[in-house]
């Protein structure tokens, strides 16, 4: 295998910078190298949504994308969303709406609502439903996950 | 979100709290089975067989462990001959220990694609990866058998030379060379069917599918230099994957500790060891801590399944819509090895209705595929595509209305099941008239290639041995431990029993689950029990506890025993009226009164409690393309207790969507050769956020009463009814029944085109 390539990055507004190998996915340094587990595998191979992060204000999943390529980059992942002990309103709508069951999925729908909303801060039923169809649920059968977002809203 | 003020006496059941471990879960700070790291720990990859049935000549592993990196191969010959090949489990049926570890690493066949029979350590996965694919396999292919008619024909190949016919819960008896046989029944059916105005015969089918859980297959193990063994994993049962593993690595099982992390979802498929041994090996080699994922192709290869069917009925019945007689064989795949759902899809067939003529004819057939795992309600989906889409075409066939013609045949509490005993104590009448007087059963449904169908199901709850452990502390709060994984949101609903028990707030108890050197046994966190049973011992510890708190109340008064009592949290004595004391005050005074108060207890509970459901859908059909859209769904279902109503209804609605995905989508393909074609996320096709509407659910709560709040359990039911639901709906929208599972656009546009010369005719 070739060497390690020093990538320089911005990771929830911290400049940071981590030595990967070039087969080495964005999910797999935001997980094993900088120990940012909360975005989660699911499938790698873009299937599930689970590893859902905001590179540079783009919607995509971690495990589709190399590290190297995220040099330069702004990366938002679900370590940045709450504004410290502040929880987003999509978190707190999470919680009080019962938006999760075993949880696994959840910060992929957090950070795949998020930039909807940063999109279109308005969005009726169907648009949740039809933006959110790139994450894959087995748990709540999306009922009480489309309300929460859709409370986030009214928030 | 729910009404949140305390009602029918209660203070905290019945309320929607904000679960403690969902503050980790929406910032991403919860540990599950692939966040946690260990020091020095490696990476280990299993090699699959690409064969559905086959020898294993040869295996050389000598050039993976010539990769740098590389610090440890294992194959069959590294896992021993197990020390007693069948465990009985008491009411769980008996397990074949011997199967279970080849399941984990093939020794002689290969028994299905995805067949572990050799596994690699390295320092990193991807090296661990290439390592994998240098292992040169020689195979002596045999002929696959895909499913169960083919397996059960004269000709089948063999693909076990013997087997024991095991079962699950009840025992079966050896039939055919791939098939053993549970038959059971009640009267005489041709009598029956003499007496019926009316039988019918129909067959139907459905296709393996997948518990489709978000979180892989996860574990961590360590193997000391003293033989302790040590498991971070997300399992269902911490318990059993603890006894298993030490009959297949064979240490004495106190040298296991098995500590489950949080779980991304199982329905059933993750109460079974797959990878644990494998790892516990690799680690014994490297003296390494070795972790294991597995791909979403591998989970989808070896893991789970659940089974496809082959149903054969016969219903007769009188004009007046009296059923007389039935009789159904009912073919279930059991994988690679025997055991599969039969008993329970048996069960769950025709056990809401009272049918004085039965003949259930069972089989459990080894095919090569997956070893059949339950999921979710286990067999009862395919059982209910078959007998409710029966139901529904005699009470058509007769002009009667569906909720009439089950009302005719309601089984009710009393009434004798099938297997024997009689149907425990629960409202099947009101959950018919709730369905019948609902808005939605009464709207008029209009427009072309609509139509609305009806399925109703009863399903059977398992109690069982749960442990539970409470430590009052001396700032009041109350440390809760169970033993239970938490799937979904037990914790909470856990925690709210205590509470309510106790007579404090939900917040001062602080739910944990436990590994299992810090608890006693549990049964897994299966079968719809973990609210309803443990649950029903989490309370039983409470009462002790609020026994001991009001000894040390005594002692504190110098009164005398039996003139304490508490309500609400709040102790006081009778000998003295005015002198009381809050759970918090005593609890400061714990040391004061002789110490520490805690309380452990493994407690049993009634099985087959009794659970139903009733789902009404709207649907509309595309004639064309055959998809079929859902309109309107409606869960209806008696749960005794709703104990946190939010997730008592995400249970519903969770449930149902997994029943409409294998209604309208989930399937396996597998090819001549017996490779699965759709091992991905993408091509098994889950239902996704636009598939579905908002489900609409109605919560009855005929209490339990085994259970000191009433909880029956709800977690499993409503996965039942959403497939013959949704075939009664296609068929009211375009007159088409659809006989195979799933309701594919293929099949429905099909079954469109071939009814269409008949009704231009």
């Amino acid at each position: 295998m070739s060497g390690k390539s020093l990538v320089t990055a911005t990771i929830n507004g911290e400049e940071k910078q981590f030595l990967c190998e070039p087969r080495q996915s964005l999910l797999e340094v935001l997980r094993d190298v900088l120990y940012l587990t909360g975005t989660k595998e699911g499938c790698n191979d873009g299937n599930c949504g689970a590893c859902s992060v905001i590179v540079d204000g783009v919607l995509l999943d971690a495990c589709c994308m190399l590290a190297v390529e995220a040099e330069g980059s702004s990366v938002e992942t679900i370590e940045g969303l709450a504004t410290g002990d502040e929880l987003h309103p999509l978190q707190r709508a999470f919680l009080e709406e019962t938006g999760l069951q075993c949880g696994i999925c959840t910060p992929g729908f957090l950070m795949s609502a998020k930039a909807l909303l940063d999109k279109t801060p308005r969005p009726d039923e169907q648009q949740v439903r039809h933006w959110l169809a790139g994450n894959l649920c087995r748990c709540t059968g999306y009922d009480k996950l489309v309300r929460s977002v859709l409370k986030a809203v009214e928030a | 979100m729910s009404d949140t003020s305390p009602k029918n006496g209660f203070n905290v059941v019945g309320t929607s709290p904000i679960r403690p471990d969902g503050l980790d879960k929406v910032t991403g700070r919860a540990q599950f089975a692939d966040d946690f790291h260990l020091p020095n720990m490696l990476h280990g990859k299993i090699l699959r067989s690409p064969h559905a049935h086959a020898r294993i000549l040869s295996i050389d592993t000598s050039a993976a462990e010539a990769l740098p990196g590389v610090r440890a191969v294992v194959t069959g010959a590294d896992f021993p001959a197990v020390r007693h090949e069948l465990l009985n489990q008491g009411t769980a049926g008996v397990l074949n220990i011997r199967e279970m570890s080849e399941n984990c690493m093939a020794k002689d066949k290969v028994l299905y694609d995805g067949h572990a029979l050799a596994a690699v350590a390295a320092d990193n996965p991807h090296d661990a990866e290439l390592a994998v694919n240098l292992i040169k396999v020689e195979y002596e292919l045999l002929p696959p058998v895909m499913n169960v008619r083919a397996a059960m024909a004269d000709d089948a190949p063999v693909i076990h030379e013997d087997f024991h016919p095991g079962g699950f819960i009840a025992p079966t008896e050896k039939y055919l060379p791939n098939a053993s046989r549970l038959q059971l029944g009640n009267g005489d059916p041709e009598q029956g069917f003499a007496e019926a105005d009316l039988v019918l015969e129909r067959e139907y089918t459905a296709e393996t599918i997948h518990q489709g859980y978000i979180e892989s297959h996860v574990t961590t193990v360590t193997w000391d230099s003293n033989d302790y063994v040590t498991v971070w994993t997300a399992t269902q049962g911490q318990f059993a994957l603890r006894d298993h593993l030490a009959d297949i690595i064979q240490v004495p099982i106190s040298n296991i500790n098995v500590v489950p992390l949080e779980i991304g979802g199982g329905f059933g498929g993750k109460e079974r060891l797959y990878i644990d041994p494998v790892a516990a090996f690799l680690s014994k080699k490297s003296q390494c801590p070795v972790k294991i994922a597995m791909r979403r192709d591998e989970v989808f290869r070896a893991t789970g399944p659940s089974s496809g069917t082959y149903i054969k009925l016969k219903f007769g019945v009188k004009q007046d819509g009296t059923l007389t007689a039935a009789h159904l064989h009912m073919a279930y795949e059991a994988g690679a090895y025997a055991g599969g759902p039969l008993f329970l899809g048996v069960m769950s067939a025709t056990s809401r209705y009272n049918i004085p003529n039965i003949h259930i004819d069972g089989f459990d057939v080894i095919v090569n595929k997956p070893t059949m795992r339950p999921y979710r309600a286990p067999g009862a989906p395919q059982a209910l595509f078959a007998v409710e889409q029966m139901i529904d075409e005699l009470a058509c066939e007769l002009g009667m209305d569906p909720i009439e013609f089950r009302m005719k045949n309601l089984m009710r509490s009393g009434d004798r099941l099938v297997p024997g005993f009689p149907l425990a104590p629960i409202d099947t009448e009101k959950m018919m008239e709730t369905v019948k007087a609902h808005p939605h059963y009464q709207a008029p449904l209009e427009g072309a290639n609509r139509g609305r169908g009806l399925a109703y199901s009863i399903w059977f709850n398992i109690g069982e041995i749960s442990s539970a452990r409470m430590q009052v502390n001396p700032d009041g709060s109350v440390t809760l431990a169970t033993a239970s994984p938490d799937l979904s949101g037990t914790r909470i609903s856990l925690a709210m029993q205590a509470a309510e028990t106790l007579g404090i707030d939900v917040e001062q108890v602080s739910p944990t689950v436990s590994d299992t050197q810090s608890i006693g046994f549990s049964l897994p966190s299966v079968g719809s029990r973990t609210t309803y049973s443990t649950g029903a011992v989490v309370c039983e510890v409470a009462q002790e506890i609020l026994k001991q708190m009001c000894e040390r109340a005594v002692l504190l008064w110098e009164t005398d025993a039996g003139q304490v009592s508490v309500e609400n949290g709040v102790f006081s004595n009778k000998a003295e009226p005015g002198q009381t004391i809050t759970f918090n005050e005593l609890a400061a005074r714990m040391f004061e009164t002789g110490g520490p108060i805690s309380h452990h207890r493994t407690g049993h509970t009634q099985s087959f409690i009794p659970g139903t459901a009733a789902h009404l859908v709207d649907v509309e059909v595309d004639p064309e393309t055959g998809k079929v859209d859902i309109l309107r769904y409606t869960v209806f279902q008696d749960v005794g207790k709703a104990v946190h109503p939010d997730y008592v209804e995400g249970q519903m609605q969770g449930a149902a969507v997994q029943g409409i995905g294998m209604a309208l989508n989930e399937e396996y393909f597998y090819d001549d050769e017996g490779r699965l074609k759709n091992a991905s996320l993408l091509d098994y096709r889950l239902p996704t956020s636009l598939d579905v509407p908002m489900l609409e659910t109605v919560v009855l709560e005929s209490p339990n009463p085994a259970h000191p709040f009433g909880v029956r359990g709800c977690g499993e039911i409503s996965i039942a009814p959403p497939p013959a639901a949704i075939a009664n709906a296609i068929y009211d929208a375009v007159g088409v029944r659809l006989y195979s599972m799933p309701m594919a656009p293929r099949k429905v546009c099909a079954a469109v085109k071939a009814a269409e010369p008949a009704k231009a005719a």
